[in-house]
């Protein structure tokens, strides 16, 4: 029946078992890792871990971005040979620019944050004003 | 002038044919989606601490409700794993089966976001109380918005199966939809970590 | 005059849109709207006449063929220029007589949306569309191809931006537009600054057109990386192709960002969000810093084709290979990961300290360098050429000294201390106007007169096309080079009128220079007048211009399929090879050519998106709801369709093969 449902054009390389969609070992792989990984950061904080915060922050986050690693490894199949190395290309441009955009505006906002006149401050100098104000009135 | 003496241009000897596009197009598509996450989690981190005297991270977030979630969306990426390791079988109802099930995960990882926003709305943490729970529903919700539309694009693929079997052309919009699903599991890692976990230190 | 808002009123038929939003009390606009209704009456009636629906719809609208798509875009760039030229004119008037105690013919009301709709439109339906056509009509030729990977996406994407610019052009009549500046900063385009549904239409115009740029960047990537003709390796792609290629990759990681900063703000406005609000911690400064993050790639999304389109001109015309091809192609890299990084330097003054500041100031510096590269490059490759000064050369030449101004006057606001003096002044508006018409309009123009006998089969008349560039080239030094004088004098940007009558001599200067840009535009459609009307006379061959790139293999206006056989190509300048082999393409032997079918989907689709702005603008709500479900239900009935190709049998072929070869 699907004979005359896909068009010309695929059936010059009709090979199902295509390339990239990984086999059963990489997934089991996968699914171990990555639920190690999600456990550990889980227990960390629902067991209330006696660690200082950096130290804490700095784990989690790591843990993070390992498992992100094992994601795109073991289920998303990126390597460095896929379309002549362009799928690779790609991600770490957006990797770059993820970095870009995030270590940017925070250095740049917590800059500029920093240089603004506390909110404290400018209640303390309003109410000065107001109060040279009632004295010229 | 190196290059002109190898340099050539002939008749291709037969009809040329390309590999599908789709694949790589698809890549890029979620490289650009991954930096509009990037933007918001970006905004999560800049506006966060912008609790305007309302509740905060540790008032709002329950770790463990947050574990079944995304227990829900690991167990979901790894049926769609076997479900596309039935397709490159070519068995048609298993890659069907475990759709479904992949399906069903994936809604009950939405009905249980749906929850969470509906309690904290419920409890006067709207999006509208704090740059912080502005930020966080943009992203969260977000994140579900996509999940949700990748159920759709599930559902209208399983008809598609059913139609016409495991044909190249659904092949190949399995493998894209694959990559979207595994892709949203990656981003729910971000948002778990850095949403939830870390602010609750 | 109408400068109140009406009062907000809502029913759940029209939301919030009540008669009194028609603006029939005001003449400018009336009139407008009469020349355009009755322009559009006229064409209407002619297409009736001809009976031009039906190949407009079966060739045009629902074609997924690049070259025509291509085209469209070029046009649709052309009708947005005019628009956006007349709200220049307008400004430049306006300026010209508010000195002293006058107030000029238009309120501030009318004036802030003027100078909004000119930056929006000149860069999101002018200068974007232009981009995108050229690039659209000209690479996949470049690189052997018969069509971009995803024709239908394609098509889908010009109709998205179309829809856009109709949100915009809509705002005209139904409503007003925007009064906040081209890009936006809140708290002023926040809820509670920006009432009425002008900071709406923007919003939803950029969303709908965003998609379209988005998802055409992802299809003209695919194109490249995966469409080559066999053989022909990456660095053997003609420099075009390559800052196609780069543009692109801008595009794809750059819209991102806007799409996301615009719909936080959309959140702001319509959900009662706090992302930019002055209160319940939002800050309004992290707009800025986002908007810019993607506003700078942006500017190089516009420029890096058009070095593309002048590196091919000045190879052509002075018959020799590109001069330093790879650091052409390592200057261009270079700026696509230096425009990342370079945000910054649009908000110096707005308090960040000396660390940031400096750095950004020197990474902006940086940017000089590998374009100056490119500089050189183009002048070295005239150096002992056999120079031939065609149209597109002046242009060439034209954008060589001004885009140089204008990039040292870049340097300049680079410099952290200068640019608190100059920040926001008339100074940086020379400036941007400096590296955009310069550089942007010029190449547009450039490429234009290049590719027209290529998509036409005859050339534009060689009396206009100078007439053109003299009028835009001197009347853009006489229009610019004021703002810089009034720019040091400290004349800020966006005012309606000014206290001092001693700047209103420059701004005189300025209105007449803007009066030769009116001209150069007048001439550049007598010049497509002319030279439709002449048509027989000015045809020419396949490759007027003695060219070296693929394109010029094909056909003067070409085949659907572009080229009759598949290539097989080592090497750069492939055409160059084929003339110096003695190519031709063989006579018979024809196959059968695979090409994807046109479809209605994307202009249905992008219909809806238009309904759905329209309907969001004025929270007409059973409207939006409408609209997008249907959005959705034919985005998922098109994927039911599997028949999306078809093949030409070899008598079309042959046939079309032996017309061009008569022609």
């Amino acid at each position: 029946m699907s004979a005359d449902t896909h068009s010309h054009h695929d059936d010059h390389h009709g090979d199902h078992a295509s390339h990239g969609h990984g086999t059963m070992g990489q997934l089991m792989i996968g699914f171990a890792l990555a639920a190690i990984l999600t456990i550990i950061p889980f227990y960390l904080v629902m067991a209330e871990v006696e660690m200082s915060r950096t130290a804490l922050v700095g784990i989690i986050m790591g843990l993070g971005a390992v498992q992100i690693i094992v994601h795109l490894v073991f289920f998303l199949h990126l390597n460095t040979t896929s379309e002549e190395g362009s799928t690779f290309m790609a991600t770490l441009l957006a990797v770059i620019i993820l970095v870009i955009v995030l270590a940017g505006s925070l250095w740049v906002m917590h800059n500029m944050n920093e240089n603004m006149m506390p909110m404290h401050d400018m209640e303390q100098m309003l109410e000065e004003m107001q109060s040279l104000q009632s004295q010229q009135g | 002038m190196s290059h002109s003496q190898t340099a050539s241009v002939s008749i291709a000897d037969h009809e040329v044919h390309h590999d599908s596009p789709t694949p790589i197009g698809f890549w890029i598509y979620l490289m650009s989606d991954c930096i509009i996450f990037g933007a918001l989690f970006a905004t999560y981190a800049v506006l966060g601490g912008g609790f305007a005297g309302g509740p905060g991270p540790k008032d709002l977030f329950e770790p463990g409700f947050v574990a079944i979630e995304t227990a829900l969306l690991l167990f979901s990426s790894i049926t769609f794993g076997l479900a596309m390791l039935q397709a490159d079988k070519g068995k048609r109802d298993g890659t069907m089966m475990w759709l479904v099930i992949t399906g069903l995960l994936g809604a009950g990882f939405i009905a249980m976001e749906l929850y969470e926003f509906r309690h904290l709305i419920h409890i006067g943490a709207g999006p509208d109380r704090s740059a912080f729970l502005s930020s966080f529903f943009a992203l969260v919700g977000t994140h579900g918005l996509h999940v949700t539309g990748g159920i759709i694009w599930l559902v209208t693929l399983l008809t598609q199966i059913k139609a016409h079997g495991l044909t190249t052309a659904n092949m190949r919009r399995l493998g894209t939809l694959s990559m979207f699903w595994h892709f949203l599991d990656l981003i729910w890692i971000g948002v778990f970590s850095f949403v939830y976990l870390v602010r609750l230190i | 005059m109408a400068n109140a808002q009406p009062a907000e009123t809502f029913s759940p038929i029209f939301g919030r849109l009540t008669l009194d939003w028609i603006p029939y009390h005001e003449p400018i606009l009336v009139a407008t709207f009469a020349g355009v209704a009755l322009g559009g009456l006229v064409v209407l009636a002619l297409m009736t006449y001809f009976k031009l629906w039906g190949p407009l719809w079966r060739d045009w609208v629902t074609s997924v063929d690049h070259k025509k798509i291509g085209i469209m875009y070029m046009i649709l760039g052309f009708i947005m220029m005019i628009r956006g030229f007349a709200d220049a004119l307008m400004m430049r008037a306006q300026q010209a007589m508010a000195a002293g105690e006058a107030a000029g013919y238009l309120p501030p009301h009318h004036f802030d949306q003027v100078f909004t709709a000119h930056g929006v439109i000149m860069i999101f339906f002018v200068a974007m569309a232009f981009v995108t056509g050229i690039m659209n009509y000209v690479m996949p030729m470049q690189i052997g191809a018969r069509d971009v990977a995803f024709p239908f996406l394609n098509n889908f994407s010009f109709w998205m931006t179309v829809a856009g610019a109709l949100l915009v052009n809509i705002s005209l009549f139904v409503g007003e537009f925007a009064r906040v500046g081209w890009l936006a900063f809140p708290p002023l385009s926040g809820a509670n600054y920006s009432t009425g549904p002008g900071m709406d239409y923007y919003l939803w115009a950029l969303q709908i057109a965003g998609i379209g740029t988005t998802l055409s960047g992802i299809n003209l990537i695919a194109t490249i990386l995966k469409m080559r003709a066999p053989g022909m390796k990456l660095m053997d792609m003609p420099i075009f192709t390559w800052t196609a290629l780069i543009t692109n990759v801008l595009i794809v990681v750059a819209f991102p960002v806007l799409t996301a900063t615009l719909a936080l703000l959309t959140l702001d406005r319509y959900a009662d969000f706090h992302f930019f609000t002055n209160d319940f911690g939002g800050n309004a400064m992290m707009y800025i810093n986002l908007i810019w993050i993607w506003g700078h790639p942006e500017v190089y999304i516009l420029i890096i084709p058009c070095f593309g389109v002048f590196s091919e001109i000045v190879s052509t015309f002075s018959g020799k290979p590109i001069f330093g091809y790879k650091t052409m192609v390592w200057a261009t890299a270079c700026i696509m990961v230096l425009s990342f990084v370079v945000w910054l330097h649009h908000f110096f003054t707005m308090g960040s300290g000396a660390s940031v500041n400096t750095f950004f100031g020197i990474t902006t510096m940086i940017i000089a360098v590998p374009t100056g590269v490119k500089i050189f490059n183009w002048l070295f490759t005239m150096y002992k050429g056999r120079v031939r000064l065609e149209v597109p050369m002046y242009w060439t030449i034209g954008f060589l000294i001004t885009f140089t101004i204008g990039g040292m006057t870049g340097v300049l606001l680079a410099v952290p201390p200068v640019d608190f003096q100059l920040h926001n002044t008339l100074f940086l508006i020379a400036h941007f106007h400096n590296v955009i018409i310069g550089g942007v309009v010029f190449a547009v123009y450039a490429a234009v007169s290049y590719w027209w006998p290529k998509a036409f089969g005859f050339k534009l008349n060689d009396k206009w096309g100078k007439r053109t560039f003299w009028f835009w080239f001197v009347g853009f030094y006489f229009a610019f080079m004021p703002l810089y004088a009034l720019g040091l004098m400290g004349v800020t940007r966006r005012m309606n009128a000014y206290p001092d009558a001693a700047w209103q001599p420059y701004f005189i200067v300025a209105a007449f220079g803007a009066v030769l840009i009116l001209l150069g535009i007048i001439s550049t459609f007598v010049n497509f007048y002319v030279s439709i009307r002449d048509r027989n006379e000015n045809r020419v061959g396949n490759d007027p211009w003695d060219a070296r790139t693929l394109e010029w293999a094909t056909q003067s206006p070409p085949a659907p399929y572009n080229f009759p056989f598949d290539l097989q190509i080592t090497g750069r300048e492939a055409f160059w090879t084929m003339k110096k082999q003695g190519f031709t393409w063989p006579k018979e032997n024809y196959k059968p050519i695979h090409m994807p079918k046109g479809t209605a989907t994307g202009v249905m689709i992008s219909a809806l998106a238009l309904a759905f702005g329209f309907a969001m603008v004025w929270y007409i709500w059973w409207l939006a709801i409408l609209a997008f479900v249907g959005m959705l239900g034919l985005g998922i009935a098109h994927t039911f369709n599997y028949k999306r190709d078809y093949y030409i049998p070899v008598d079309e072929v042959a046939a079309t093969e032996a017309k061009g070869a008569a022609a």
